[in-house]
């Protein structure tokens, strides 16, 4: 049942994914509308319609980004990397 | 103790005695009856002290129970019972002692009112928990269980060191909140014994390095446990101590960078782990009665999703014989189930509404955010664009879909697991979903269970900005989705320090602290005899039940597994770490009664 499901949408994928990008703007219209209140927000910036899906993305691309960075870099002037062979505890 | 009270490490420490014994068609009824026994037995105590036991010139409480130890009792314990149902197929009881001993020592630990007991049940934790990575059986994991252990004696031992300097300074071994406002010397060796087990960088290369390494089932019970009663011990001990504020987000950010970098599912759910912690630690040290509700109500779902997603990934492994990402891939044919649990436990961790996360995260962000904590708040909503990018969504589409690097013999082996694991994963997932959707199940059980129910996690701003986080942070994940392709690698964590850097630790070990050993041996003869007769009372008692029953019995241990792997280096390495540790704070010790 759950096999057939995922198939019967990985054959629509397209569809899928044009549905995914509707529902990404209609988060973002619907954040400008007086149905989201935003009486609690915390800081002035949180009033700008869509500030968090902007945060959301941006936070995501600076996280992978960044640490592939840190993971790759070669360290200390050598050839050490954080992301090192699979046997390097072993010699 | 009194009538209306058990135990519940009590009942899991002698279930866990008697258990060789029961063998045959009784066995599995009463793995399924013990752990229903403690739960049974947490569920009916009521808020009082029980227990108190005249020791020596001490008195030593077993059993505090308010509503900070009973929340915590309950999780356990219902913990208890789910991780046992996920390893009821194995045969071998010694795996159901370790686990059962070691949630009895955590119980222990939430139920103790003094730091001696607490100190005791501390360690039978970690003592018995090394049998889960050791019950493995690979060539690894018997150097990993040792770097566990002695990274943990380490931890206890400044745990020892920080009360009996409160107790020489102060008087007192009760285990209450420290002056978190004027804190000294012995409350931050206290600190760095908790946060050592709540896995705070620069401590926690232990945990991924264990988790990995564990059994399928011996990490079920390992993610759950250790982190969160340390949890537990801040939150009971050092609510409030603003330095954890920084620590917590630290950690919160450090877990998801590594879990970039990190191939392996099960070492990436461990990362997570210290990220989620993170949240924990720092709304402990915000301290504001909300942040103490939410780090409980993290700790209380975070103990199901994560034990989820550890079963989810645990299956994949127990039926494939593989856990990383570069070996596994496209598997939703063949292990359907598994797939849909772990996805559960992906949402909860990621906070998605209507699963637990949403409604004990959101507590710890909104505590800092009510305080105007601005930066740790938005630092930590950052983090949680990390966990859905890893938890939430690498995880399951590199296991499940993605590009199928699976072996022949790895796709031939897929299927999904035994019904009991089916059955745990089923009720883990029906409690993280129950939670999200039915909130007064959880916040009725909080330490301020009425400013809990003043919150209301489902409003149309916090919707918004959730789905919106998520939903985006999904969109970056599959933009950029080649770069995040299963890389072959192991991540150098601080774990190198004592793995290469072993070597400096061993010339430090031998030179100047065995010169300190000898000089301070000189002194000792010369003028510590008579302090020491006036303190024999403590120390007869310290040295036969303290020192000698869990650091003699630990070097028992190390020798004699340590003469079989003679030819192991690494073993003889730790084994002088471990010497010299305990010499350091033996020394501490009769530093301070001396």
């Amino acid at each position: 049942m759950i096999v057939k499901l995922i198939d019967y949408l990985r054959d629509r994928l397209k569809t899928v994914i044009r549905l995914c990008y509707l529902v990404l703007a209609l988060l973002v219209i619907i954040d400008a509308t007086p149905i989201v209140d935003k009486h609690h927000a915390h800081t002035a910036m949180e009033h700008l319609p869509g500030f968090w899906s902007v945060f959301g993305f941006v936070a995501c691309v600076l996280i992978i980004i960044l640490s592939k960075w840190y993971g790759h870099a070669k360290w200390f002037g050598s050839k050490f990397r954080i992301m090192s062979p699979e046997d390097y505890y072993d010699n | 103790m009194t009538t209306d009270f058990i135990h519940p490490a009590f009942i899991l420490i002698i279930g866990a005695l008697l258990l060789p014994f029961i063998m045959g068609p009784l066995r599995k009824p009463y793995l399924i009856l013990v752990p229903i026994l403690a739960f049974a037995s947490v569920l009916m105590m009521d808020n009082g002290t029980y227990g108190v036991v005249n020791f020596m010139d001490w008195e030593l409480t077993f059993g505090r129970v308010d509503a900070l130890s009973k929340v915590f009792g309950y999780i356990m314990t219902l913990m208890c019972i789910i991780g046992t149902i996920y390893g009821l197929h194995v045969e071998d009881p010694k795996e159901h002692m370790a686990a059962w001993l070691y949630v009895g020592g955590s119980l222990g630990v939430i139920f103790c009112a003094d730091y001696i007991t607490l100190f005791i049940f501390w360690e039978l934790m970690a003592f018995s928990s090394v049998f889960l990575v050791w019950f493995r059986k690979r060539k690894e994991s018997l150097p990993c269980g040792f770097r566990y252990l002695m990274v943990h004696t380490a931890g206890g031992l400044f745990l020892l060191a920080g009360f009996v300097l409160r107790y020489k300074a102060t008087g007192a071994l009760d285990f209450n909140l420290l002056d978190v406002a004027h804190p000294t010397y012995y409350t931050y060796l206290i600190m760095v014994g908790f946060i050592l087990n709540a896995a705070v960088p620069p401590f926690h290369a232990w945990l991924p390095d264990a988790y990995g390494e564990a059994t399928v089932s011996g990490a079920v019970f390992m993610c759950a446990f250790t982190t969160k009663t340390a949890v537990y011990a801040l939150a009971r001990g050092l609510a409030g101590l603003d330095i954890l504020i920084p620590l917590g987000v630290f950690m919160a950010l450090y877990g998801v960078v590594y879990a970039v970098l990190e191939n392996d599912a099960r070492r990436l759910l461990a990362y997570h782990i210290i990220s989620q912690v993170g949240y924990m630690v720092a709304g402990v040290g915000i301290g504001t009665q909300m942040a103490i509700n939410g780090a409980c109500a993290h700790a209380f779902a975070h103990i199901l999703y994560k034990g989820l997603l550890f079963m989810g990934t645990g299956s994949v492994l127990y039926m494939t014989g593989k856990s990383k990402f570069s070996d596994l891939g496209g598997l939703y044919p063949k292990m359907p189930w598994a797939f849909v649990f772990t996805l559960v436990g992906g949402l909860s961790i990621s906070a998605f509404p209507l699963f637990s996360g949403f409604v004990s995260k959101s507590m710890i962000v909104a505590a800092g955010f009510s305080e105007h904590m601005y930066w740790p708040a938005f630092l930590l909503t950052l983090a949680s664009a990390g966990t859905f990018l890893h938890t939430g969504l690498k995880v399951p589409y590199f296991i499940w879909f993605g590009k199928n690097n699976c072996s022949k013999e790895t796709w031939e082996r897929a299927a999904d697991p035994p019904m009991n694991m089916n059955i745990a994963m089923a009720i883990a997932s029906f409690l993280c979903i129950f939670i999200g959707v039915y909130t007064p199940y959880l916040y009725k059980m909080l330490p301020y269970a009425d400013v809990a129910q003043q919150y209301h996690p489902y409003s149309s701003y916090h919707l918004s900005e959730s789905l919106q986080i998520l939903l985006f942070t999904a969109l970056g994940f599959f933009l950029l989705i080649k770069k995040l392709a299963p890389e072959p690698t192991i991540s150098v964590d601080m774990d190198w320090f004592y793995r290469k850097g072993g070597r400096g630790f061993f010339w430090l070990a031998r030179k100047p602290i065995q010169a300190f050993d000898t000089w301070f041996g000189e002194v000792y003869r010369t003028v510590g005899l008579y302090p020491l007769m006036t303190t024999a009372k403590f120390w007869s008692w310290f040295d036969w039940h303290g020192i000698d029953g869990f650091v003699d019995g630990l070097a028992r241990l190390v020798r004699s597994i340590g003469a079989k792997l003679r030819t192991v280096q690494n073993g003889r390495l730790q084994y002088n770490i471990y010497y010299a540790v305990s010499i350091v704070a033996v020394l501490i010790v009769a530093y301070v009664l001396g």
